[in-house]
């Protein structure tokens, strides 16, 4: 591989761990309070894509679309938690995990059934996937901004954990949900917040991926919200900075074996499940992981 | 200042208390004596609907029985925890942030205060929950309490794994807290909680056998016999 490929594939593998990392973070957050792997997660991103694309369609500008996509994917994000997943608060982990996967269909079929099941193109604005060289090295505008947006976007949320009162209530929930009630914290209403904070992010997730490969489904979501799945738990679920190291690991591995042994290009799927199991194998907690029970964001 | 009524709670078909009544003054230190598994835990949980329970719980002449624990803690009426549950992934200064969560306008003044209650804690303020010892735990749980200046405190086994240095430091703190904010105390330790409360009541197999003035209670031969031993 010469140096302008491997230019070339490093910003590839950077915006592909990009969409990864956004989409882990809401499960490694979402998994810190409730101890729940939200299964549905993945969905969200291509709730958020499709709403893009719908709302653009009715003839709004796409930067308004994407922000009318993230509110909706954030109110289908916190509506799940209060339907779904409220109600079963004391009720035994396993209920959660069944219920988190029948709201994965759920969402599934719905869209299915509204939007139709057959492919349509994603228009982005030109400006998104124009092409500009760098020396020899063609590239999208995009897979520099994805990236940007990306750690910009991680910047805010650890800024939120770590900064201010309702992050260290997130904090706190993963310890433990009834002394943060003593402490006279309406539970409920953080774990809204992290439910909120988790969809936005796969709804940008959603909209980049939709940006880098221009073809929506209703079913887009299940194979790229196992890999940032796989993508948290190899960062050591509960943590947000391990979800965004597993994404890009996954990101970069997955360009960087295709690009190596194109004869390979078949099972580029398969990588991140093989990372899952090695991870599983021999370090449950992953990589920033400290202990299942306390993640520590 | 508080008072409960018929207190009822069942895990499943166990019934841990079977109708109690209690009753604190303001200005004053009750306590709650009874051996491991007698129903004083539950009592404190239910008095702040972290558990099931039926009875009826009337709190500064409101009636608090069906509030959620966070309205019923944001209404001055506080529970520090039996083993403390500090918050062990956050650090000294963020545990006190979470306890001053309504009350952030106060933050500055009533950290200070507590810092200067508890010297160990400030200099460990950016230590983690977790890396304080038993009797610092305690301390920061109190701390953490008293940031949302409560009209009342509950405190479930204080003493419990503590030496017997770090419980005379803890009990002594508790009575200078008493002028202002009544106490309703938890403890196996019957002696030590005898000796700083006004009143008591002897909890037994989910039931009041028996309540007096604290005095009383230290002087009785029952008593004597099956909590201060002999
Ligand atoms: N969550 C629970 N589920 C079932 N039984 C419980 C639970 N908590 C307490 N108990 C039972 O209720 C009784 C009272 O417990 P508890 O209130 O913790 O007593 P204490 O605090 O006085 O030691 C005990 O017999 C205990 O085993
Ligand atoms: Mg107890």
């Amino acid at each position: 591989m010469d140096f302008q490929t491997f230019l070339q594939q490093l910003v590839n593998g950077a915006s592909l761990g990009s969409m990864y990392a956004l989409i882990a973070i809401g499960y490694t957050m979402v998994y810190g309070v409730l101890r729940l792997i939200n299964f549905a997660h993945g969905d969200l991103m291509m709730v958020g894509a499709f709403m893009t694309l719908i709302i653009s369609e009715l003839g709004l500008p796409f930067e308004a679309s994407v922000l009318i996509a993230i509110i909706i994917t954030a109110l289908v994000g916190i509506l799940t938690d209060k339907i779904a997943y409220k109600p079963l608060r004391d009720a035994p982990k396993i209920s959660l995990l069944i219920t988190a996967i029948g709201i994965s269909f759920f969402l599934e079929n719905l869209f299915t059934v509204v939007f139709g099941g057959i492919p349509r193109a994603f228009k982005a604005p030109e400006y998104l996937t124009k092409i500009f060289h760098l020396g020899e090295v063609y590239l999208p505008i995009s897979v520099i901004i994805i990236p940007t947006v990306t750690l910009l976007v991680l910047a805010i949320v650890l800024w939120i954990l770590y900064k201010t009162k309702y992050g260290m209530a997130i904090r706190a929930l993963a310890f433990d949900i009834n002394t943060v009630r003593l402490m006279g914290i309406n539970a409920d209403r953080i774990i809204m917040i992290v439910f909120i904070i988790g969809s936005s992010l796969a709804a940008i997730g959603g909209i980049f991926y939709a940006i880098s490969y221009p073809s929506i489904d209703p079913l887009m979501g299940i194979i790229v919200g196992l890999k940032a799945f796989a993508a948290a738990v190899l960062g050591g679920i509960g943590s947000v900075g391990g979800a965004v190291i597993g994404g890009f690991i996954l990101g970069f591995t997955e360009i960087f074996v295709v690009a190596s042994f194109p004869e390979l290009g078949g099972y580029k799927d398969a990588f991140a499940f093989f990372f899952l199991i090695l991870v599983l194998l021999f370090k449950p907690t992953g990589i920033m992981g400290q202990d299942l029970e306390r993640g520590r964001f | 200042m508080l008072k409960v009524e018929d207190l009822e709670v069942k895990y499943g078909v166990i019934s841990a208390l079977r109708g109690i009544n209690l009753n604190v003054k303001a200005g004053s230190i009750v306590t709650l004596i009874g051996a491991n598994g007698a129903g004083k835990t539950s009592t404190l949980n239910a008095i702040v609907n972290s558990v099931k329970k039926s009875g009826k719980v009337i709190f500064n002449g409101n009636n608090i029985s069906k509030l959620k624990t966070d309205k019923i803690v944001k209404s001055g009426l506080c529970l520090v925890p039996e083993g403390r549950k500090i918050f062990i992934n956050l650090t000294v200064h963020e545990n006190l942030k979470m306890g001053a969560f309504n009350n952030s306008e106060n933050f500055d003044e009533l950290s200070h205060k507590v810092y200067e209650r508890f010297p160990r804690l400030k200099q460990k303020i950016n230590q983690m929950g977790g890396t304080l010892s038993g009797g610092e735990q305690q301390m920061l749980a109190i701390g953490r309490a008293l940031m949302g200046e409560p009209r009342m405190l509950m405190l479930d086994e204080p003493s419990l794994g503590l030496a017997p240095k770090i419980i005379g430091e803890v009990f002594e703190i508790i009575t200078e807290l008493k002028e202002d904010i009544p106490i309703l105390l938890v403890e196996q330790n019957a002696f030590a909680a005898l000796q700083i409360a006004d009143y008591g009541y002897v909890l037994e197999n989910g039931e009041i056998s028996l309540e007096d003035e604290a005095k009383n209670l230290l002087g009785n031969d029952a008593v004597r016999a099956k909590y201060l031993g002999g």
